[in-house]
């Protein structure tokens, strides 16, 4: 008997060939917890031979998954464990072979990113640490598929102001050495505060400590489903209704990630981590976030009223996700970073939107400052600038934040930077040319706040 | 082992869609349970529930011989797996 509906399947055919439902990321994390050794040769060694074991079967198995289901997978993905913790027991100054590894084992697994070059040092740098933060310009120059990402600040610690100088430093020398190619390496590389243990989506994914020894985690689509679901409502139609409408879709997303996360867990035999409930887009037109706000009523995205909206949308995807999985995890917050989203690009060109608007943007979502371009001769204390308060936002808000930018070398506001694929095209958009020099470099932390003293 | 899955045939209207659609299945030991189909504006609808016979048909070998006959026919056919649609529109 015919349970479903035609209406329903079609509803669902609309849904990926006309508004891009997919599944953004499958993402299997790898814990590399076992692959420390004396050196960072053999170090690579044997993170090349887990990872690769590990994830044999990961593309051919998802590929059967989308041909069956009939819902395309952007992307599959690896993560593994923070590098500079299994690092620590390696007397070493460069990772970059590690890096190199990494990439070998993503080429030979058929991925287009790996994460997990990562470091958490939001209360201090301990030798693994130091030595990764040191090798992240020649790792990410150096390899392709390569994702770095450092956690400066936390709620529970407060910002480690020198972390972030040292980060913004950092970003720079990646620009610089990346120079080529609209210094691409600082979109494989994102800061962060409250950094998630089991987030799927790159820049930023990495396997926790706290997981078992390979997950499965979705990240699931639908800036397009949810955009042409708004855009078909009245004007009329009030908020509660748009909120509405936006849950209801969200539940239909985010059963076919929990869908997906299921059958890719049992098919490799693997533990089913988490669904994350981000509205992630693409360059790809209309799979947009900034087009969500736009058929919210906004004329364009970074006009008053563009935070309202964006809450409001935050909120109605969390809730109709939660009916939708009980493995909600991740970072699980809409993103909103420029170069990938072309209405977010237009509203940039248009003047609409800027990085203020952005910031305060960041307060009611996801990562906010993701994805921009800068010009290539801000100061470094302006871009630890730009991230501490980033952390600001999420350590006061007990909430996930991180930026990524790409201060473009030799580029200036105004300038056009393209590096291709997911990450997309941006107009150079212009910083606050006052200083924070004198903050940041008073170093020290910045003490956690009175709200993390919960127990 | 059996595998329930929704067919769906959508396109221009013209004789022997079902005749072509109903042949491949036969072909491929897809066994039909259920028909829904209709005409709308001259736009052909159709879905189907089916079991696939995996052990002797593949899923994707149906699939690869549906894809024939959609070309065929110039029309859109899609055979995917019938849990999709009980996840994504049921509680």
């Amino acid at each position: 008997m015919l349970n479903i509906s035609p209406e329903e399947i079609v509803e669902t055919l609309l849904m990926v060939h006309q508004q891009h439902l997919d599944i953004r990321t499958v993402t299997l994390g790898i814990s590399i917890g076992d692959c420390g050794a004396d050196s960072s040769d053999e170090m690579a060694r044997r993170l090349y031979d887990k990872v690769t074991h590990a994830a044999e079967r990961l593309v051919p198995v998802c590929e059967a998954i989308e041909r069956e289901y009939g819902i395309p997978i952007r992307n599959k993905r690896i993560a593994v464990s923070p590098v500079a913790v299994v690092a620590g027991r390696c007397a070493c100054d460069d990772l970059t072979p590690v890096a190199e590894a990494m990439d070998r084992a993503a080429e030979a697994a058929g991925v287009d990113f790996i994460g997990g070059f990562s470091a958490l040092v939001h209360k201090g740098v301990g030798a693994g640490d130091d030595a990764l933060i040191r090798s992240i310009p020649a790792a990410l120059a150096s390899t392709s598929r390569v994702c770095s990402s450092v956690n400066v600040a936390s709620t529970r610690a407060g910002i480690n102001m020198d972390a972030v100088a040292r980060m913004a430093h950092t970003i720079k020398e990646t620009a610089e050495l990346t120079a080529d190619a609209d210094s691409i390496g600082c979109a494989k590389l994102v800061v962060f505060a409250n950094m998630v243990e089991d987030n799927p989506f790159m820049a930023g994914a990495m396997h926790g400590p706290g997981e078992a020894d390979v997950v499965v985690n979705v990240g699931i689509s639908g800036p397009g489903v949810v955009r042409a679901v708004i855009a078909a409502m009245p004007p009329e139609a009030d908020l509660t209704a748009v909120a509405e409408a936006i849950k209801a879709t969200s539940f239909k997303i985010t059963r076919a990630g929990e869908l997906v996360a299921r059958e890719a867990a049992r098919r490799l035999g693997v533990a089913m981590g988490i669904v994350d409930l981000s509205l992630a887009p693409t360059p790809a037109e209309g799979d947009s976030v900034a087009e969500i706000l736009e058929a919210m009523g906004v004329e364009r995205c970074g006009a008053p009223g563009t935070t309202t909206a964006l809450a409001l949308l935050n909120d109605a995807v969390k809730k109709g996700g939660a009916m939708g999985t009980s493995s909600i995890g991740g970072l699980s917050g809409a993103f909103i970073p420029v170069s990938e989203d072309a209405g977010m690009v237009r509203a940039v060109e248009c003047g609409a939107l800027n990085l203020e608007k952005l910031e305060a943007m960041t307060a009611v979502c996801s990562v906010g400052l993701d994805m921009i371009a800068i010009p290539g001769d801000t100061p470094a204390e302006t871009i630890a600038g730009i991230i501490s308060d980033a952390c600001a936002i999420g350590v006061i808000n007990n909430k996930t934040t991180a930026a990524r930018l790409i201060p473009a070398f030799g580029k200036h506001a105004g300038d056009h930077v393209s590096w291709g694929g997911l990450l997309g095209a941006a107009p150079v958009m212009s910083v606050s040319e006052w200083s924070s020099a004198t903050l940041v470099r008073r170093g020290g932390r910045v003490p956690a706040p009175l709200g993390s003293l919960r127990n | 082992m059996q595998t329930r899955a929704i067919l769906s045939v959508l396109g221009a209207d013209r004789v022997g869609i079902v005749a072509a659609i109903a042949t491949a299945l036969a072909e491929n030991s897809v066994n039909i349970e259920d028909i829904q189909q209709s005409i709308l504006s001259g736009v052909f609808s159709m879905t189907m529930l089916v079991s696939v016979d995996e052990e002797s048909h593949p899923f994707e070998e149906v699939q690869a011989r549906l894809a024939d006959v959609a070309e065929q026919l110039g029309m859109q056919v899609t055979l995917q797996r019938e849990d999709v649609f009980r996840f994504m529109h049921r509680v």
